[in-house]
């Protein structure tokens, strides 16, 4: 067992090859079925990738990621694989290209080892809204892992791969990260290249990783960092190492207090928070305590915004190019609805059809620029924030993982982003790492917000607190 | 009829879509091009697939640029890309990249000239830059429609006048003016059958006299400047005529069919598309700085409207031998090296408008694929103003021989030929006494007031001399012996 590419690096060394390790993961998955972590494993091209991998080790060539085995949520493309978003929209559709998150994955030598379930298109908290069925939470099969990369989490936490990609467009990386007891990180938007990634909401989404340690973390999102011709959101600033240093001085680090002070929120979990915030300041940073007051406004604008984006990104996926096509269809207007009413699940068609209101003549200027508006403010009030300050504390979801089938009022659902959503309006970097167990049994996170682009000083706080937790 | 309709006035705005000349499409390394065989262009962009991302083609802001100062626009210094967003097999992402509140170019004019010699202004309200879609082709396969997506992601540009035009015959030559600029600033093929330049008209009418505007009809497939012509005026008429019987007139897109000459109704506005427009997140915003501006500036080439201007004024043709010398860029450019070597302009641009062009015509060939250089029509010019050859042998006999041997020298032809004529006044003289001797009864006609009789003697002198007398002095010289013989 692998929790981390230390793990691997030291199993390497006293000999074992990257076959033998992706042997041993491969095992691993296949014992842990029932989480329904996998939507598939690329067995030949992972055995593959490991033997060419071995090859260049014998020969003192293998690139940084030489050992790494990582899972890939099921929305980003990796060339001749299968790609769904865990949609039937997608059936039977395999990727032409690779996005340029695998490209540079695999130029280092990592070994792709599958696709992981997730909420189709990215949209769900609880990786239950797929078309291969729900994910199971790997400390407890009877709660979700958290959504949308559910899948990616679990495996991660289950030790079924040393990293797994997951995409963050509202807290999907950092609220499963929260459920499972692993580290997940969004890194800044703009940071990492969305090229290969299916588009949920196109402002909002961003690739990062979930892994055991802050150095893998730190080390992967490196790797996929930078300019990419195909992605011209791209931030031109340069990368540099993003591997955690020793934390230098003291820190000064706001909270904000409406996160912990809304009835929403586990006592026990703010409890917690409460007690690392004391520590801390006994230990001689500076904790501010900073109000926010558009929180009650942050899931609504989430919400108009994404649903219009996605609205528009998802009209590719028409029964007429690509995927499924529905059988009985005769005729374009007619293979356009049954192939989307068939193909997309109840939560995609809800998004779709609020999206498509919110852009509607007539109710653009409510909502749509209203929301674009709110979001302004947002960003302002959050820079405002870290303009004194090195990170903001606040936590990462309002509970542990419930249990499935548990949860099904969609606005209920909606609310568990209401931590991690301030992060993708603003598009600064954040992480979750985790803090604690509660007497449930189920493990809960901390988030850290940090500026933009400032990834290492975020990973080098991030680092220090989980020693320090 | 007439009296009626002279009491009413079209309003007419036109909107255009040229397609650019970029070697790669707008936004995806695709080669654009046009007539390769179906679906060979299609990368993952343009086909959509998913996590697919537009890729900037940089060109395409340089030729907007370029349209922009033609048409004394405002250029933007700060704009963003949107989604128009609809359904057609055609269109792979299910939305058009395009631009909607932020148009790159903004209110501009352009000053056309009518056929009674009036100018005309037509304001420009905005261009913006966006895509085409691909193609579906209805009438290849019995059952099916094809799709073609090789011109899906082919850089547009959408030029939108004021309802500006008044007629039929001012949307005509806005539109070949604007056919003219696209061609001379190389940003557009401009060859309305295949479709790179396509133009849509908003089309109303009112009484003379009234401030609103009627109700407004847009008519769309005219594949020719004279369809769009055709088209706006049977528009006109049909809804003055509906108008006239007492009929309302419904907001609504028409079709132009070119075999009746007619439109009919394609759809109503109640059954038009909600596109919502907004902002496209997967392209950053563009900002164009004053030195971008000023370097496309540097980069203009001669337009047409300068180069009228110089012709008339500095060269001193008349106006409707500048039109037929600036028809076409190249055209234009050959006539500038020519008279760069000869400043007999007039006699240059006679053998542009006359000679070259009529062979051209005959050949079906382009300027660019004239067998002679600009240099052997400017020694041709020469050769005639020097008096070395008549302008008869150089166009009878000399112009078809160059052609023939493009690398020889004119002159060099002209002696092999044996045109050079004799311009060498005592051996003209000998020729005319030679003359006068042998028709000495005309000659008392002549004395006797029957001046007219010159032309004879110069048919005979031209006789005598095998053609090679220069006529210009022989003409001279020829009357003063017929006036002083005796």
């Amino acid at each position: 067992m692998y929790k981390t590419y230390a793990d691997v690096k030291a199993a390497m060394e006293k000999g074992q090859s990257v076959k033998d390790i992706l042997q041993s993961y491969l095992l691993a998955i296949e014992e842990r079925k029932d989480l329904n972590a996998f939507t598939e494993v690329f067995l030949d091209t992972a055995i593959k990738k490991a033997e060419e991998v071995d090859q260049k080790i014998a020969e003192g060539k293998a690139g940084r990621l030489a050992g790494m085995v990582i899972a890939i949520k099921d929305n980003i493309c990796y060339k001749n694989h299968k790609v769904s978003a865990s949609s039937k929209i997608l059936d039977g559709f395999e990727s032409i290209y690779s996005a340029t998150v695998v490209e540079r994955l695999l130029a280092e030598d990592a070994v792709i080892i599958g696709r992981t379930n997730c909420d189709e298109f990215a949209m769900g908290s609880s990786s239950e809204n797929s078309a291969f069925g729900a994910v199971r939470n790997a400390l407890n099969e009877d709660y979700v892992p958290g959504g949308s990369s559910g899948g990616s989490a679990t495996a991660v936490a289950a030790n079924l791969c040393t990293v797994a990609l997951g995409s963050d467009t509202g807290g999907s990386i950092r609220q499963p990260a929260s459920f499972t007891g692993t580290i997940g990180f969004k890194p800044t938007y703009g940071r990492v290249s969305r090229y290969g990634l299916i588009a949920y909401a196109s402002s909002f989404d961003q690739i990062g990783p979930f892994a055991n340690s802050v150095d893998d973390v730190a080390l992967v999102t490196e790797i996929m960092s930078g300019m990419d011709e195909f992605d011209s959101t791209l931030s031109s600033k340069e990368v540099g190492s993003l591997q955690p240093t020793p934390l230098k001085g003291k820190l000064k680090i706001a909270y904000i207090r409406e996160t912990l002070d809304s009835d929403g929120i586990d006592p026990e979990i703010k409890q917690r928070i409460e007690q690392l915030i004391n520590c801390l300041r006994a230990d001689g940073h500076e904790l501010i305590p900073v109000s926010f007051p558009y929180l009650d406004k942050m899931v609504p604008t989430y919400y108009v915004l994404t649903t219009a984006e996605a609205s528009s990104n998802l009209s590719r996926f028409d029964g007429v190019h690509y995927g499924y096509r529905s059988k009985d269809a005769v005729g374009v207007e007619a293979t356009y609805t049954q192939s989307r009413m068939e193909g997309f699940g109840s939560e995609v068609k809800r998004r779709i059809m609020t999206g498509t209101f919110v852009l509607s003549h007539g109710y653009y200027d409510a909502y749509y620029s209203k929301g674009q508006k709110v979001r302004r403010l947002i960003q302002d009030k959050t820079n405002e924030i870290l303009a004194k300050s090195d990170v903001i504390l606040l936590p990462t979801s309002p509970s542990t993982a419930f249990k499935l089938n548990s949860v099904k009022e969609p606005i209920q659902m909606y609310l568990q982003d209401i931590y991690t959503v301030q992060a993708n309006l603003t598009g600064n970097p954040a992480i979750s790492l985790p803090i604690g167990l509660h007497p449930n049994g189920m493990p809960f996170g901390l988030q850290l917000i940090g500026n933009h682009f400032e990834e290492k000083k975020l990973l080098v706080i991030s680092a220090y607190l989980n020693d320090f937790c | 009829m007439t009296s009626i309709r002279d009491s009413y006035e079209a309003v007419i705005g036109l909107e255009v879509h040229a397609q650019m000349l970029t070697k790669s499409k707008a936004y995806s390394s695709d080669i654009n091009e046009y007539g390769a065989r179906p679906n060979t262009h299609v990368s993952s962009i343009t086909l959509g697939h998913p996590g697919t991302l537009p890729k900037m083609n940089k060109k395409t802001i340089e030729f907007a640029i370029k349209l922009g100062l033609a048409l004394n626009c405002k250029i933007a210094s700060h704009q963003h890309f949107a989604r128009k967003n609809y359904f057609y097999p055609d269109l792979p992402k299910g939305y058009q990249i395009t631009q909607d509140t932020t148009p790159i170019c903004t209110g501009g004019f352009v000053d056309v000239k009518l056929e009674d010699g009036v100018v005309k202004r037509i304001g420009i309200t905005r261009i913006h830059m966006e895509e085409d879609a691909g193609k579906s082709i209805h009438d290849v396969d019995v059952y099916d429609t094809l799709v073609d997506l090789n011109r899906a992601g082919t850089p547009l540009l959408e030029i939108v006048t004021e309802p500006d035009m008044r007629s039929a015959d001012e949307a005509y030559a806005y539109l070949t003016e604007i056919r003219q600029l696209v061609r001379y600033l190389d940003i557009c093929d401009g060859n309305m059958e295949e479709g790179s330049l396509r133009c849509d008209a908003n089309i109303s009418v009112r009484k003379k006299g009234a401030e609103a505007f009627g109700t407004k009809v847009e008519v769309k497939n005219m594949n020719s400047i004279r369809n769009v012509h055709r088209a706006i005026s049977h528009e006109i008429d049909r809804q003055i005529e509906v108008l006239e019987t007492g009929g309302a007139l419904s907001q609504e897109t028409r079709s132009f069919d070119a075999a009746s000459g007619t439109t009919s109704s394609m759809r109503t506005k109640e059954a038009a598309n909600d596109y919502r427009y907004f902002p496209e997140p997967d392209l950053a915003p563009l900002f164009v700085s004053q030195e971008q501006i000023e370097a496309v500036k540097q980069e203009m080439p001669v337009l047409p409207k300068e180069l009228f201007e110089k012709y008339t004024t500095e060269l001193k043709l008349s106006d409707y031998d500048a039109n037929i010398l600036i028809i076409t860029k190249a055209f234009a450019l050959y006539f500038e090296e020519v008279i760069a070597q000869t400043k007999n302009y007039k006699g240059a641009a006679n053998w542009m408008i006359g000679e070259v062009r009529s062979y051209l015509n005959q050949q079906g060939k382009d300027i660019e694929d004239f067998p002679l250089e600009p240099k052997s029509i400017a020694e041709l010019v020469n050769l005639i103003d020097s008096g070395k050859i008549s302008h008869s042998a150089a166009s009878q006999g000399l112009f078809p021989e160059m052609i023939a041997f493009p690398e020889v020298h004119p002159e060099e032809l002209a002696n092999k030929l044996n045109l050079i004529q004799d311009s060498d006044e005592d051996s003209i003289k000998g020729f005319i006494q030679t003359v006068i001797e042998q028709n000495a009864s005309e000659v008392l006609r002549y004395q006797s007031g029957e001046k007219q009789l010159v032309g004879f003697f110069m048919g005979q002198l031209m006789k005598a001399s095998k053609g090679k007398a220069d006529p210009k002095a022989a003409n001279k010289l020829m009357r003063e012996m017929l006036d002083n013989a005796k």
